[in-house]
């Protein structure tokens, strides 16, 4: 398949909201832990994990050899006796902080995990601000004296 | 020569829209009627002549002329007749040629129909409809011409690729682009507005009914390939974060915050300059979706800086539209008159939180979705984000969200009530609790926040029957009292409460079907059997059999339940010869408590198939909700007030007669 084939693909099936363009069987009945307990495990850190060679798949959705090589790899650890953050430091290590789907709270990610709280805070700040001086800027009428009220009371009590 | 006649019509169309750009801003600003109204002839010639040019791209497609480039690489004479229809806009070409077709649509809808606007706002919005389709046709004409030959003509096509020769997808793009492109008519309105330096709660009853057609269009496109992903990837996910899915789904999120504002706008004549903005913004996260989509960059950054013509022109087409509107706004904004003073907790005030979290909540997709190109091209680190930045971001945003809706219909304009809202929505409130009890003590060890997000969707579903009940006094008056105000009732509010009620009704399935969903991986040999979810299937075999354009390889399931068999699924594997591809059909069961899901994997070198079955609870609710907050819009808009989009009375009749639907 050409490139260019390949991005016109690419950019229909994106066209179409959707990347995920093969369909996938993910995990085989032969990976499967006996354990229920590691094999949940497993799962949720599959789950977390991206297939290096598709477009925003985990490798628990995908089907590409390189994302079987992961799970079996992951289920490896598990066994072994890893704790789930041993296994996702073993993994970043061998193939970088691309694999993980979920970003760590590093400095180039500082940005992009408190882009959202500031820009809410900001924007909460920004309405409140703006209530505030319309308020001022537009004060109703004030409060009548008590000079005022009385004689409002003789005016009605007259009529 | 049918694709030279299309050809050369796409560049008559270039020359009417730029006609379009310019005579009518010119005559707007001298106040020449004769030339001002040249606006209106303008765009229903421009829709005419693009109509032509992609009508003579279909009828390429459908005679299978593999002398068209276009159609040689995205067709096969072999494919079913609605594939070689929907293969038009099944590729980059022929999708821009949908998207300015679409575009063209809506100004000759405002200029057919649009006879109670005023000539000069009319004529202004033509103007900058126009020039949006000259950016288009000259991006078509220069980079991605859908008419190119080739000679000698190929003996046969390339053929589509399989996982899009799929009904449900066949009309999608059609119903997103129609989402997309009908924001640029709010975008349009905004800028003749600001062009303008006027206006007035009419112009939110005119923008209104388009943004409102251009939201349903955009939910049904979204739900539509939400639906496809479903059953074709075989693996029942519905939604994945993806950077395309996240691109259409901005301006959702910000068509739906527009949607609110304007109503503000139109009932109060408060929040003016806020809603010119956001129709602004609404329509660029628009442009910007087709940039991220069409230029190669979410492939990769490194893609896109190698084969950059078709990227670059996007981007410089965003650049003059997106800056030259904010530039417009900058300038002209401050000319709008600050409308209707209200206090925090009223209908206003609700709607403000609603624009807040809206937008937000957009912003985090937003971030979410850049970032990782951005940081790639400024310092070449890659970086992933997916499902779970957005859980943790998105989600804290919208539940609140979803919490506080049923409120906003129930205060009143200007200062509500509180607690005199909470008091209505008490019975809401206990229905909500009663449901989350028991779904708890169904699911003693299931995820704990699940029952809270099932309670969600009842309180949203039961408040909106709420609003409706307060607003026909249910309780409080007579029958016949009751049953005058129901059908006395504006059809905007039953649409809202529709909407709202949808949007419950979602939240159940997609709380349900992430929490309890069930699954069974097995290799099966013919007569294994495999319980799930109180259901039993036996495997029978498996059978080719031969498509139009496929060969395929299917599997035979008898499902029973209790030990009486009650029917058959028949999932299979397509092997596409043209394309050298395969496809899973996955086996689909639709029960009332959710869908049995069988897909039928590799045979294993024992002889045994690999086989996947999943029970995913109520998942259908998902799409059901879409399609009652589609058709809460359909009800809204055939609502009197915004059919005859202008408050003059008057007119009512005539302009219901020639332009109403």
């Amino acid at each position: 398949m050409s490139a260019r084939r390949l991005l016109e693909i690419l950019a229909l099936t994106l066209a179409m909201g959707l990347a995920a363009v093969s369909p996938s069987h993910a995990v085989q009945p032969g990976e499967v832990l006996q354990d229920p307990v590691l094999e949940a495990r497993a799962r949720a850190l599959s789950e977390g994990l991206r297939c290096l060679v598709c477009q925003n798949q985990s490798i628990d959705d995908s089907d590409a050899p390189l994302a079987k090589d992961l799970r079996v790899l992951v289920r490896e650890r598990l066994t072994a006796g890893d704790s789930d953050d041993e296994i996702l430091d073993f993994v970043v290590a061998r193939y970088g902080e691309f694999v993980l789907l979920k970003p760590r709270f590093t400095p180039h990610t500082w940005l992009l995990w408190l882009a959202t709280p500031v820009v809410l805070l900001a924007a909460a700040a920004a309405i409140i601000f703006a209530h505030r001086r319309r308020n001022l800027a537009t004060e109703g009428p004030k409060p009548l004296t008590a000079n005022e009220k009385r004689r409002l009371k003789r005016l009605i009590g007259e009529g | 020569m049918i694709a030279e006649v299309g050809h050369y019509a796409l560049i008559l169309a270039l020359g009417v829209a730029i006609v379009q750009t310019v005579l009518p801003l010119i005559g707007t600003r001298l106040r020449d009627p004769q030339l001002t109204a040249v606006a209106v002839p303008a765009a229903q010639a421009e829709f005419i002549l693009i109509g032509f040019a992609f009508l003579a791209l279909m009828t390429a497609y459908v005679t299978s002329d593999f002398s068209v480039a276009n159609v040689w690489q995205n067709s096969h004479s072999a494919k079913p007749m609605l594939y070689k229809i929907s293969g038009v806009w099944g590729n980059h070409e022929g999708s821009m040629l949908l998207w300015v077709l679409i575009l063209a649509l809506f100004g000759a809808a405002v200029s057919t129909f649009g006879k109670n606007l005023p000539r000069q706002l009319q004529a202004n919005v033509l103007a900058v409809q126009g020039s949006i389709a000259v950016a288009f046709l000259l991006f078509i004409i220069i980079t991605s011409n859908p008419f190119m030959r080739i000679d000698p003509a190929p003996f046969d096509g390339e053929g589509l690729n399989p996982v899009l020769q799929d009904p449900a997808l066949a009309f999608h793009p059609p119903f997103l682009y129609v989402g997309y492109v009908g924001f640029s008519m709010a975008f349009s309105f905004a800028v003749a507005a600001l062009i303008d330096g006027r206006i007035d709660a009419a112009w939110a009853r005119w923008v209104r009914p388009w943004t409102l057609a251009a939201w349903m269009c955009l939910t049904l496109g979204i739900a539509m390939g939400s639906w496809w992903a479903y059953y074709e990837l075989g693996w029942g996910g519905f939604w994945f974060w993806d950077p395309v899915e996240n691109a259409s789904f901005m301006p959702w999120l910000a068509g739906t915050a527009l949607l609110h504002s304007a109503l503000v706008m139109e009932k109060r004549d408060a929040l003016k300059v806020w809603t010119i903005l956001l129709a602004i913004i609404t329509f660029s996260l628009s442009l910007m979706g087709t940039f991220l989509v069409r230029s190669g960059v979410l492939t990769s950054v490194h893609a896109f800086a190698v084969d950059p013509e078709r990227g670059v022109f996007i981007l410089a087409i965003m650049g003059v539209f997106i800056g030259g509107a904010l530039v417009l706004f900058a300038w002209r904004a401050p000319l709008l008159t600050q409308g209707g003073l209200f206090a925090p907790i009223s209908r206003e005030g609700s709607l403000v939180l609603n624009n807040l979290l809206l937008t937000v909540a957009c912003a985090a997709v937003l971030v979410g979705t850049l970032y990782p190109l951005a940081l790639e091209a400024l310092t070449g680190d890659k970086i992933s984000v997916g499902a779970p930045f957005f859980n943790l971001t998105f989600v804290p945003l919208i539940v609140p969200l979803l919490i506080a809706m049923p409120f906003g219909p129930l205060l009143a304009w200007k200062r509500g009530d509180l607690l005199a809202a909470a008091q209505r929505l008490t019975a809401a409130a206990v229905v909500s609790l009663a449901v989350i009890i028991v779904v708890l003590a169904l699911h003693q060890n299931g995820p704990w926040l699940a029952p809270l997000g099932i309670g969600i969707g009842v309180w949203l579903i039961v408040g909106a029957a709420t609003e409706i009940a307060y607003r026909v006094k249910m309780f409080d008056a007579s029958g016949e009292e009751v049953w005058r105000r129901l059908r006395n009732l504006p059809r905007a509010a039953y649409g809202g409460a529709l909407a709202h009620a949808g949007v419950g009704v979602m939240v159940i399935g997609l709380v349900a079907t992430s929490a309890w969903r069930e699954e069974r991986i097995v290799a099966l040999a013919p007569g294994g059997s495999v319980d799930i979810a109180g259901y039993q299937l036996t495997f029978k075999g498996v059978a080719p059999r031969i498509g139009p354009n496929y060969r395929e390889r299917v599997g035979t399931f008898v499902i029973s339940r209790g030990g009486s068999q009650f029917t058959v699924l028949h999932p299979s594997k397509r092997e596409f010869t043209v394309e050298r591809s395969t496809t899973t059909e996955s086996g689909i069961h639709n029960g009332w408590r959710g869908d049995l899901y069988v897909v039928l994997g590799d045979q294993l070198k024992d002889g045994a198939f690999s086989v996947r079955v999943y029970f995913n609870p109520l998942v259908r609710l998902i799409w059901i909700g879409a399609l009652v907050m589609f058709f809460g819009g359909a009800v809204s808009l055939s609502d009197r007030r915004l059919r005859v989009g202008a408050p003059k009375r008057a007119r009512t009749k005539a302009a219901m007669a020639t332009g109403g639907k």
